[in-house]
Parts: C-alpha cells; structure tokens; sequence
C-alpha cells in the first residue's frame, strides 16, 4: 500500500513544469506520511523507525521550499530549481523503499 | 566588481537548489545518526555534522549573494572540496575509521559522487560572478 502511494507520487512528478501537478505530488506525499506511519505503527519487522519516519517527513518540505525558490526567478533557472526539487522525491521514495524492504 | 546578487541567479539558482538538498541532507542525516547511534562511529558522525554545517553555510552564504556572505560562501565550499578530498581518500587508506558511511566516504560515491563535483562547480561559479 505504501508502495502505491510511492509509486502514484513518481508518477506525478513528470508534471514538474505546473505547480498544479507538483501540489497534487505534494498530497501524496502527505498520505504517504499517514499511511506509512499507520503501517509503521502496525509492522512488527525491523524497519529502522527514526530513518523511516524522517524520510518520510524530510519528502514533505523538499517541494514547497524547492516552489518558493524556483518562483521568486521567473527563467528557465528558476524551473531548472523547482526540476531539482522533483528530482529528489523519487531518491528519497526509493529510500523509503529500501528502508521499508529491510 | 559586479553585482553580488548575480550569485544567486542563473544557473546560481540551481547551484544554491543542490546546495540546499544537500544541507537537508546532510542535516538530517547527522541529526539521525548522533541521536540513535552515535557510540557506533563517533568520527564518521561528528564529521557527517561538520559536512552538514558546511553544506548549511554554504546555502546561506550564496543565497544571500551580499559582498561579504560570498566570502563566507568561497571559505564554506574550500573547506568543503577540501573535506571531500581528505575524507574521500582517509576512508579508502584506514576503512576501520569509517564503520558507518559520512557524506563524503569514497568521494560521495554513496551520493552519485555529486560531493566531490559540488564544490568545484561551486568555486567556479563564485569566481564567474565575481
């Protein structure tokens, strides 16, 4: 289920040129936190918690800071930021999977 | 001299992106590591510490683009290839050092070795704007 959401949040990132897609990227990631803390919670195998929780978390602000910087230059340079941004949400998703897979 | 504020525009703006991933990164990651295992590697984590101060410094000081933070800037990143260098090559000469991976272990291999390319793009752009 954590997967889903982390591969529906990939998914989506393609979109990175409209803030639209990148808020919705940004929902996902929200219910990926309440899911992933829901299955944390409920897992009884050796996920190490404190690095799955700040993944978790950290994918959180990535795209909000990553927007407000990429806004305040209206050029490609400014995109080029926000494109950085995107790019570290699946390297994270792909962290939270290995750390999940244990 | 030109403008300083040119440092953080243009290609600075995805410059001074990596540099903040990397701050949060690295932030995180010491924060994580001091607080649940530090006893494990207390060298590898009290320099992940240092990288992640410098790596915060660094973000500030180029986003800021004042005459004075572009030096703080050109000192974080010196500091920061320099770093990258000697623990990049003490990792591979005494690994018994290193039990747990810092940033900058293997040259920031375990981070597509953008560590060891940061800096130098860094110091090549605060010279190109200077």
């Amino acid at each position: 289920m954590v997967y889903a959401v982390v591969l529906a949040a990939r998914d989506k990132r393609i979109d990175w040129t409209v803030l639209g897609a990148v808020g919705v990227v940004e929902v996902g990631l929200v219910a990926q936190l309440v899911v992933g803390i829901v299955q944390y919670a409920a897992t009884d195998r050796d996920v190490s918690g404190p690095f799955f929780i700040g993944y978790l978390i950290g994918s959180l602000i990535i795209l909000p800071i990553g927007a407000f910087w990429a806004l305040a230059e209206s050029s490609r340079w400014g995109a080029g930021a926000l494109a950085i941004a995107c790019l570290v949400i699946p390297i994270l998703e792909l962290r939270l999977h290995d750390l999940w897979a244990v | 001299m030109t403008d300083p504020a040119a440092t953080k525009h243009g290609p600075g703006r995805i410059l001074i992106a990596v540099y903040g991933v990397f701050a949060l990164a690295a932030t995180a990651r010491a924060g994580v590591q001091i607080a649940t295992k530090f006893g494990d590697a207390p060298i590898a984590y009290l320099l992940s510490a240092v990288a992640a101060v410098i790596y915060c410094a660094a973000t500030f000081a180029l986003a800021k683009a004042t005459v004075v933070s572009r030096k703080v800037a050109t000192a974080a990143i010196a500091i920061e290839l320099a770093g990258v260098i000697a623990i990049g090559a003490f990792s591979y000469a005494v690994p018994d050092d290193f039990p747990d991976a810092t940033v900058w272990s293997h040259f920031g291999q375990g981070y597509g070795f953008v560590p060891l390319v940061l800096p130098v793009l860094g110091l090549l752009w605060l010279r190109r704007t200077r």
